[in-house]
């Protein structure tokens, strides 16, 4: 009934075919340590699942031939050839162990951040800490940039937005697609904007592509919630919380940026002369300006 | 204001190829990209004109060719499917 079979490429250990088993097949490392306190038995028990994939497979008497045993063997262990190879290539378009560090964070985090996006003027050390050159992750570090929030409200943004176009009597499904392709755009235009004007006032910055993405996706935080007090309450909570999010917004990004593109001393508050120092606080005010009106130019219309 | 990632691509392909078409000696020397002047400058601090002129000049160094391949395939696709 049990079958021992080891697996080339897979952990080295006698691999038990469960019979119901209905949690999908993924190499048996985790992606990141377990924060939350029950997680210790569910792991240990993922690790003795069965190797090949086709775990729940009905019709016993079919696997008890040795040359289906032998098939399922081949079978899996193309596979998992399969996969290291489109590991390894995908590798090298997308970097996945650096947007791995953007994603781990936990829930503490999560309420700090947003609490932070809200109302940022009570913080008073913004930076980010490191760990031997290498910044923190982000569940150990509330000024650290992090993914998951830009991702998640991003997609709470059109749920919502699809909502308010359903309250208004305008709503249709390909709506929807067409609401998030456009807000991707705006998203992708104001990432390739602000690179292009670091390139051109050569700041010696650690900022890259993806911790701008995250910046640029963090106020989707603040439109979400104009929305919806506008849907709940009217018209004129919608323009009160949206001017409340545009303010934390702007001092939140104000203060973030002001850490990574002004100089030393500028960042310290000192003032400090030069046309080099004035352009680079141009540019972290222009950055954080553009903030709220692309807040009220995404929202504007869904709430009438 | 639908905007759709096609036209995220639309307005990319245009874009570069309007910096692709700009003439060297009518235009450009006249700004002060010639051949002669704008790299002499490796200063502390290179000023934004001179970073300009650099993308400029190493947007149509790199992008000829593949602009070429990208306008021809439009031009097909857009005859084809209008």
């Amino acid at each position: 009934m049990d079958y021992a079979v080891t697996q080339k490429g897979f952990r080295h250990q006698p691999n038990v075919r469960l019979r119901n088993s209905s949690m999908e097949v993924s190499d048996g490392n985790q992606l990141f340590e377990d924060t939350s306190g029950c997680g210790s038995e569910t792991s240990h028990h993922r690790n003795q699942r069965s190797g090949p994939q086709a775990a729940g497979f009905p019709g016993q008497s079919m696997l008890s031939e040795p040359m289906s045993n032998l098939a399922m063997a081949y079978g899996s262990s193309l596979a998992s050839q399969g996969k290291e190879m489109m590991d390894k290539n995908l590798d090298r378009f997308i970097p996945i162990s650096k947007l791995k560090y953007y994603f781990a964070v936990d829930t503490v985090y999560v309420g700090k951040k947003l609490g932070l996006l809200v109302f940022p003027y009570m913080h008073e050390n913004w930076e980010v800490s490191y760990q031997q050159d290498t910044p923190v992750a982000p569940r150990f570090d509330v000024n650290a940039p992090d993914l998951y929030i830009p991702a998640m409200s991003f997609i709470t943004y059109v749920l919502v937005a699809g909502l308010a176009l359903g309250t208004q009597n305008r709503f249709s499904p390909e709506l929807l697609g067409g609401q998030a392709s456009s807000a991707l755009v705006w998203l992708i235009m104001e990432v390739l904007a602000v690179l292009l004007s670091l390139y051109l006032v050569t700041v010696n910055t650690d900022l890259t592509t993806i911790d701008l993405l995250a910046f640029a996706g963090y106020k989707y935080v603040g439109m979400i919630v104009g929305v919806v007090a506008g849907l709940i309450f009217g018209r004129p909570a919608y323009y009160l919380s949206l001017l409340w999010c545009c303010a934390a917004i702007f001092v939140f990004m104000t203060r973030t940026l002001r850490l990574k593109l002004l100089s030393e001393a500028a960042a310290e508050g000192r003032l400090v002369r030069g046309a080099r120092n004035q352009l680079r606080m141009y540019l972290t005010m222009s950055i954080a300006a553009a903030q709220p009106v692309f807040m009220y130019w995404l929202t504007y219309h869904l709430v009438r | 204001m639908a905007f759709t990632l096609y036209s995220l691509i639309q307005t990319a392909i245009l874009c570069t190829n309007a910096i692709a078409v700009l003439h060297e000696e009518r235009f450009l020397s006249k700004i002060g990209s010639g051949v002669d002047q704008g790299v002499t400058g490796f200063g502390d601090d290179p000023g934004i004109k001179s970073q300009v002129l650099n993308l400029i000049r190493s947007v149509r160094t790199i992008m000829r060719v593949p602009l070429i391949i990208v306008n021809s395939v439009s031009i097909v696709l857009l005859l084809l499917f209008g």
